[in-house]
């Protein structure tokens, strides 16, 4: 078996990163680990650069059991870019309500190691690694304010929950294995077109959505999401939301979309009732939240429903969708969680009350959160509309009820959004002091108010750069 | 290449909203004055687009940059700025309206800032949608207006018969659900058309070229009539109006009922009946109906009323079912008439509600019994008051007598029975303008408003300005039909090729 390293030197780079922070803060004195995160972040961004000029190579190693495309890499992209604004928009945040950077850093850094490999793999087991080295990294990270009932809570539910859904993912793998006799995706979708199949197959498709659903937090598998992203700090959560969540949806359209397109009949109108849920439950069990962490959660389930729409489509068009929707998605999540964790540092509430008067007392936060959650309800000059103008353009024809049900959702989450709007920009401050802000948060919320606009005007760049990776997703 | 003068038009308010975030929030007169350049700036271009249009030659002019600009090409979204004589008299309708909606609004004083900066995004928002010619760049428009006025609704509002608050959100979901089935609607007629022709064209143009099948008409337009028509107050889609109306600011209201209500009239035409007349044919009957009952439902629900803005809520709901009921004519004179009527009504009412607004400032009250004998003290606010009642009742020599003439004419021939019930509307409409008239403005003079100011220096703007447009309109109604009917006939003649072949 030969190895093609030019492939990998995006993983490899990020093992390195992963273990240099290690080691390194094994050296220097406990006080000067604080830097670490500096160190991720330039690491990251190098990481990142690696990914994007590697972006014209594409291939196969490890005897198909690792996949290069521009499919794979662009998601790849977006989880870096992810893991980038988590370590770089949360550092204060980290500073004060985290510590342990040694471990912290390198824990990020491994979660998104994970993700990276999961994005790529070719077969059941490549697949199975990297999503059990992101959620281990992920177990650890929830449960990292251990002076924190909750956070320890949210760990301990994140543990069992995800047990839980890999032991059925991973007996789902099995029975697919027995049913076709292979792990590679290749291979699995061309003996579905020989003819193997049968009931064998089918349960253990269905357990396969369980177990990628519970990743995505589709409803129902979603019942984790509010407890954990309420208790982990916010800085995990918005990592769980979005890099953990794109790379989950990469898998899933790798393995349905991908391989398992042969018995499409037996999964479509599976996935489209899954995402019909998510956007009912998700959009209504987000209306009577009082803290915005569990709002957000909510709306996330929502948002995977919207995002299950693309994968329901099982064509270039929905792929497309996917992908435009994930990269959007990553910023307007990061832009929401990052005020939440700033503001936070400053009152030390989550609860949407407490946002009173925001707008006078932080108005870029403010902007930034009004404008991230309305992309999120997809409303237009922001680039949550183009993208749910993609993701149901895909399935117009013959799911025409999903996208009422999904535009009219859309619309029932602007009322929720719209209530911490209200308190944030109609109410006056319970303490009219200035929150000053500090400037890694600007920046972050400057990027994610840029990003969200400019996607929203002008999506034309970024539509042709996913187009281009959804075609070579389907013709290699 | 031609200087991008609409561009320039739609970027006046914008720019003016920049400027003002940077000045000082406890200079508010300046803010003001900023955005009143801004708006003035715009409605002075609209002008000279309006009377530099070549009606001789019709069709689309002024276009931006000579040509469109590709925008999105993989949805074949084209920046196309351009306007025709359905969409001028929209485009100075909505910068007559801002222009006086900021002097309308020059005694707030409570956050003014932030005021001018939503007002002119609003203004700026309304405008894009009458002067795009691309249907991609027009939903980016129509649907952004829905978040200022959300915000200014519960910042400055009222809170009388309903909390600000619920008024603010019944008006966005209302208008959003009807912008949810417009999306979808929207949605499969783009992906429909790119399957039957191979090509992306999101530009009206294109997509009125489309041989669609006649059951997929039927359907989308059913889809894009909620969507329109709510946004238009179709009964029974109108409750958000009145109660709406009653919660927002001076301001909103008269962007809300003069302008943002015309694009869902608009978007009927533009979109729903050029593109898909057979589903237009279909449905006609249907939207006659339903114009009627908004027009009597509504004349009668105005006349229960006591608060004043709720009158002039109802009122307009009721005028928006004489525009559908012209719009169902599918006629040349009915649909011209509806365009009229669209203009003439954005004018009246808008005048109505800021003089509302200046009676609600003074007497802190919009109670019609609590009132009486104004005119005593404030003889201009009561002309505006008149003018605005005499137009909405439709008196000859003001704008708003010919377009529901001509609606009438049209609609009688094609609907008979219906627009007799039609015409019966504007009777009640003469019963509660004149009480509402009455029992404000007239009758003795009551001590307790003795010490109230008549109209002075900013707050007459709205008043000459717009006072002006209804009597010239009136006097000289050429200048708006002639206009009309050079826009609207291409399309009408367009429409009569399809439903002539019947189906292609």
């Amino acid at each position: 078996m030969n190895i093609d390293f030019s492939l990998i030197t995006t993983e490899i780079a990020l093992a390195i990163l992963g273990l240099a922070i290690f080691t390194l803060g094994l050296i220097i004195p406990r006080s000067a680990r604080k830097g670490l995160g500096n160190i991720a972040l330039l690491g990251l961004i190098i990481v990142l650069g690696i990914a994007v000029y590697s972006w014209p190579n594409q291939g196969e190693t490890l005897g198909g059991m690792y996949i290069v495309d521009h499919f794979s890499s662009f998601f790849k992209i977006v989880g870096l870019v992810a893991a980038i604004l988590v370590v770089f928009g949360f550092r204060r945040y980290v500073a004060a309500n985290v510590g342990n950077y040694l471990e912290y850093y390198s824990t990020i850094v491994f979660a998104t190691l994970g993700m990276i490999v999961m994005i790529s793999a070719g077969d059941f087991i490549t697949l199975y690694l990297g999503l059990e080295l992101m959620t281990i990294s992920f177990i650890v990270l929830v449960a990292f304010r251990s002076f924190d009932v909750k956070s320890l809570e949210a760990g301990i539910k994140y543990l069992l929950l995800a047990g839980m859904s890999s032991a059925v993912l991973l007996y789902g793998l099995s029975l697919v294995y027995g049913a076709t006799g292979t792990i590679l995706f290749a291979e699995v979708a061309q003996s579905i077109i020989d003819g193997s199949g049968g009931l064998l197959l089918i349960i253990g498709l269905v357990m396969l959505i369980a177990g990628l659903g519970f990743k995505v937090s589709a409803a129902p598998f979603h019942m984790w999401s509010p407890d954990v992203y309420e208790g982990a700090p916010t800085s995990v959560t918005a990592f769980l939301a979005t890099g953990s969540k794109a790379a989950s949806f990469a898998i899933l359209i790798r393995v349905f979309v991908g391989s398992l397109t042969g018995i499409q009949e037996h999964w479509v109108m599976l996935v489209a009732v899954l995402a019909a849920l998510s956007m009912l439950i998700g959009n209504l069990i987000a209306i009577p939240q009082t803290n915005i962490k569990r709002m957000l959660a909510y709306s996330s389930v929502a948002q995977a429903g919207y995002i299950m729409v693309g994968i329901v489509a099982a064509s270039q068009s929905g792929v497309k969708g996917v992908m435009f929707y994930s990269f959007i998605y990553v910023f307007a999540t990061m832009g929401a969680f990052t005020v939440v964790a700033a503001v936070y540092n400053k009152i030390k509430s989550d609860e949407i009350a407490d946002y009173a008067g925001l707008a006078q007392r932080a108005p870029l936060a403010a902007t930034v959160l009004l404008v991230c959650m309305l992309s999120m309800a997809g409303i237009p000059l922001l680039a949550g509309f183009v993208g749910k103008f993609y993701l149901f353009m895909a399935i117009v024809d013959g799911y025409m009820w999903l996208v009422l049900l999904g535009l009219i959702m859309s619309m029932v989450s602007v009322y929720y959004y719209l209530r911490v709007v209200l308190v944030m920009f109609r109410d006056d401050p319970v303490d009219p002091t200035p929150l000053k802000m500090e400037t890694s948060v600007t920046i972050t919320l400057l990027i994610a108010l840029g990003v969200t606009v400019f996607l929203g005007i002008y999506p034309g760049p970024l539509s042709e750069i996913a187009n281009t990776a959804a075609q070579s997703f389907f013709t290699p | 290449m031609t200087f991008p003068i609409l561009t320039t038009t739609l970027l006046a308010p914008i720019l003016a909203a920049l400027i003002i975030v940077f000045l000082p929030k406890e200079n508010d007169k300046l803010c003001k004055s900023v955005a009143a350049v801004g708006t003035g700036i715009a409605l002075a271009l609209s002008l000279y687009v309006y009377f530099g249009y070549d009606q001789s030659v019709g069709g689309l002019q002024w276009v931006d940059f000579g040509q469109p600009v590709p925008w999105i090409k993989d949805l074949g979204v084209t920046w196309y700025m351009a306007v025709d004589g359905l969409s001028l008299p929209m485009l100075l309708l909505t910068n007559l309206i801002g222009f006086t909606a900021v002097f309308a609004s020059w005694n707030v004083t409570h956050r003014a800032k932030e005021l001018m900066i939503l007002l002119l995004v609003l203004i700026a928002g309304v405008m894009g949608t009458f002067i795009a010619q691309d249907l991609f760049i027009f939903l980016l428009f129509y649907e952004i207006v829905v978040i200022p006025i959300y915000i200014m609704v519960v910042i400055w509002g009222s809170s009388k018969r309903v909390t600000k608050e619920y008024a603010g959100m019944k008006l966005t979901i209302y208008l959003l659900m009807g912008s949810a089935f417009l999306l979808a609607g929207v949605i499969a007629l783009f992906v429909n058309s790119v399957n039957i022709t191979g090509i992306a064209d999101m530009s009206f143009e294109g997509l009125a070229q489309v041989a669609f099948p006649e059951q997929l008409q039927i359907y989308l337009f059913a889809l894009l009539l909620i969507g329109f028509g709510s946004l238009l107050s179709m009964w029974p889609f109108h409750s958000w109006s009145p109660d709406g109306y009653a919660g927002a600011p001076t301001a909103v209201s008269m962007i809300h009922a003069g302008i943002l209500k015309k694009i869902g009239g608009y978007g009927l035409i533009r979109l729903a009946i050029v593109v898909l007349p057979l589903g237009a044919r279909f449905w006609a009957p249907y939207m006659a109906v339903l114009g009627v009952i908004g027009v009597a439902y509504a004349a009668m629900g105005a006349l229960a009323q006591k608060d004043l803005k709720y009158v002039v809520g109802y009122s307009s709901v009721s005028h928006m079912g004489y525009v559908l009921l012209g719009l169902a004519s599918l006629g040349i004179i009915g649909i011209n008439g509806a365009v009229a009527a669209m203009f003439a009504h954005g004018v009246m009412a808008a005048l109505f509600f800021s003089m509302i607004g200046f009676i609600y400032e003074r007497t802190h009250t919009r109670w019609i019994p609590d009132m009486g004998g104004l005119a005593h003290y404030t003889p201009k606010l009561a002309v505006g008051f008149m003018m605005a009642g005499m137009a909405s009742l439709g008196l000859p020599g003001l704008i708003t007598f010919i377009p529901e003439f001509t609606i009438f004419v049209e609609t009688f021939k094609v609907f008979g029975l219906l627009a007799v019930i039609g015409i019966a509307g504007i009777i009640i409409t003469a019963l509660y303008v004149l009480r509402a008239a009455a029992n404000t403005l007239f009758g003795p003079a009551r001590p307790e408003f003795s010490h109230i100011k008549d109209l002075k220096g900013p707050e007459m703007v709205p008043l000459i300005v717009l006072g002006t447009v209804l009597v010239v309109g009136g006097i000289l109604p050429s200048l708006l039909f002639d206009m009309i009917d050079s826009g609207v006939a291409p399309l009408l003649a367009h429409i009569n090729d399809v439903l002539q072949i019947g189906g292609r």
